[in-house]
């Protein structure tokens, strides 16, 4: 009990007196995790809209798949990443090994399942309700997942949410394509892997719990537009 | 709009992403492939910046055990090895993955084990007669099992003891298949005896009841060494940068940095570059 109490201590001491150190490593995790979850979703969010509306054989499998691919472990993918970047790998030109665009790819890889099965679902419970509607307007595949899209488009922000969450708690694969170097791809949960290394144990939980805090902090924050823009559009 | 067009727009928009994700002023730097017991001590923390501020030149590290940081090496990822298993370098060299070894500094490694002593080990310096104890008492040991430097010379002393720990295994040796400070937090929870440098027994702060039971054994001395990456093997290695930072760290001045990096008042690195 009293490694919790003091993990809190710590976790309230690093956020009253963040240091420059702390809060690169703090924006840097926010920015790949937004930048990677932003990816993700241009291509998932169509990607499952059109998995909802169109119809041709295979269709199940597909769907069984992208839903099975949600359950991706990330070290796996880092390792992919990795050998894909890697100088001896077939990407190995552009030396993208140990950067942040590194560390984006791999989670844009593993959020992007998640995303596009999540939003199958969403699109296709909307498509039972409005497929005679949208028929009778002559509406296309195209047409009718952008209208689709539009109107779920709150519960597709939760989606997208479910996959910020999972792209900034994870560590095995940044841990792999970003090398957890000082100063240019440490993040909060390589760092905190770091510190459990070390045994330092309230510090990595203090960190544990500042990242909790800034997850909770994007929701509360994509919330808050979601209640705008709900009222705005009644 | 149509469904490419669309599907157009958006991968334009993931590029201009990804692009916009790359740091924007390309700073000088090289990548340096090393081991855990360096980073994890704060010799780095301690050493590079000092470097960096003369240089100009950013030394970015990725710390993993001996074994692994070579493969990455070999794969053309890092530009400088600074690592600790004089057989595996050699075998690097000799297959061309580097032109030459440099010595750089010593540190030794320790056998930290329960204060309560399970093997009746009673403290002293031999580190392979401590084996033979902990062997015949069965007493709870936890290896790193990782194929790294330390890993390969616990192994060597296992062997110049003329015990198999692989017979011991899921009874009282156990493998954590994982760095060194995972290790030591698993030997503290459960009052194992470990085998580590001493550097990241220094830095490591959840030990519980564990102690250092065995030091000061020549046979404990731990040599590191460092290479630059074959530019013939990988033609965007950098040469000079990476050659520059070596002659530093063999030079006066980086042999004083390393020789100045203490814990508390012990030294955990001594320099001998000849």
């Amino acid at each position: 009990m009293s490694d919790i109490s003091a993990a809190l201590a710590e976790a309230l001491r690093l956020i009253g007196g963040m240091d420059a150190q702390l809060a690169q490593i703090v924006l840097l995790s926010v920015r790949v995790s937004l930048v990677a979850v932003t990816i993700a979703a241009l291509v998932a969010l169509p990607l499952g809209a059109c998995l909802a509306i169109a119809r041709f054989p295979g269709r199940q499998a597909l769907v069984a798949i992208l839903n099975a691919l949600m359950g991706l472990p990330p070290v796996v993918v880092g390792l992919l990443i990795y050998l894909l970047l890697s100088r001896a790998g077939p990407l190995g030109e552009f030396g993208l090994l140990f950067t942040p665009t590194a560390m984006i790819l791999a989670q844009a890889v593993l959020v992007t399942p998640i995303i596009a099965a999540l939003s199958r679902q969403v699109i296709e419970d909307a498509w039972i309700e409005y497929e005679e509607q949208l028929r009778s307007l002559n509406a296309g595949t195209v047409a009718a997942a952008r209208t689709l899209l539009w109107d779920a488009r709150f519960a597709l922000m939760t989606v997208v949410l479910a996959g910020f969450g999972r792209a900034a708690a994870e560590v095995g694969a940044v841990m792999i394509v970003g090398g957890n170097i000082d100063g240019v791809t440490r993040v909060m949960t390589t760092t905190i892997a770091l510190e459990t290394s070390k045994g330092d144990l309230p510090l990595a939980l203090g960190l544990g719990m500042v990242l909790v805090a800034i997850i909770i902090g994007v929701n509360l924050l994509a919330n808050v537009v979601k209640l705008t823009a709900q009222k705005r559009h009644g | 709009m149509s469904g490419y067009k669309i599907l157009f727009k958006n991968i334009y928009l993931v590029l201009f992403l990804l692009w916009a994700s790359q740091p924007q002023a390309q700073n000088k730097f090289i990548i340096v492939a090393s081991t855990t017991s360096t980073e994890q001590s704060g010799l780095f923390k301690h050493l590079l910046p000092v470097y960096e501020k003369k240089s100009g030149v950013q030394v970015r590290v990725v710390a993993l055990g001996t074994g692994q940081a070579l493969d990455m090496a070999r794969r053309g990822d890092a530009d400088v090895v600074f690592v600790h298993d004089k057989e595996a370098e050699e075998k690097f060299i000799a297959d061309g993955f580097s032109v030459r070894r440099f010595e750089v500094m010593v540190n030794d490694f320790v056998l930290v084990g329960p204060k309560a002593d399970a093997a009746k080990l009673g403290g002293g310096q031999d580190i392979i007669a401590a084996y033979k104890k902990i062997a015949e008492a069965k007493a709870p040991f936890a290896s790193r099992g990782d194929k790294s430097g330390t890993h390969a010379a616990e192994m060597r002393l296992w062997k110049a003891a003329g015990i198999d720990p692989q017979t011991g295994k899921g009874t009282w040796y156990r493998e954590t298949g994982s760095s060194m400070g995972p290790t030591l937090n698993t030997a503290s929870a459960m009052n194992a005896y470990a085998f580590t440098d001493r550097g990241t027994w220094l830095s490591f702060r959840n030990r519980g009841d564990l102690v250092i039971v065995v030091e000061g054994d020549q046979r404990l001395f731990n040599q590191y060494g460092v290479m630059l990456v074959n530019p013939a093997k990988h033609a965007h290695i950098k040469r000079e940068l990476g050659q520059a930072f070596i002659d530093w760290v063999l030079a006066p001045e980086g042999q004083k940095t390393i020789a100045a990096y203490k814990i508390g008042n012990d030294q955990l690195f001594f320099p001998n570059a000849r």
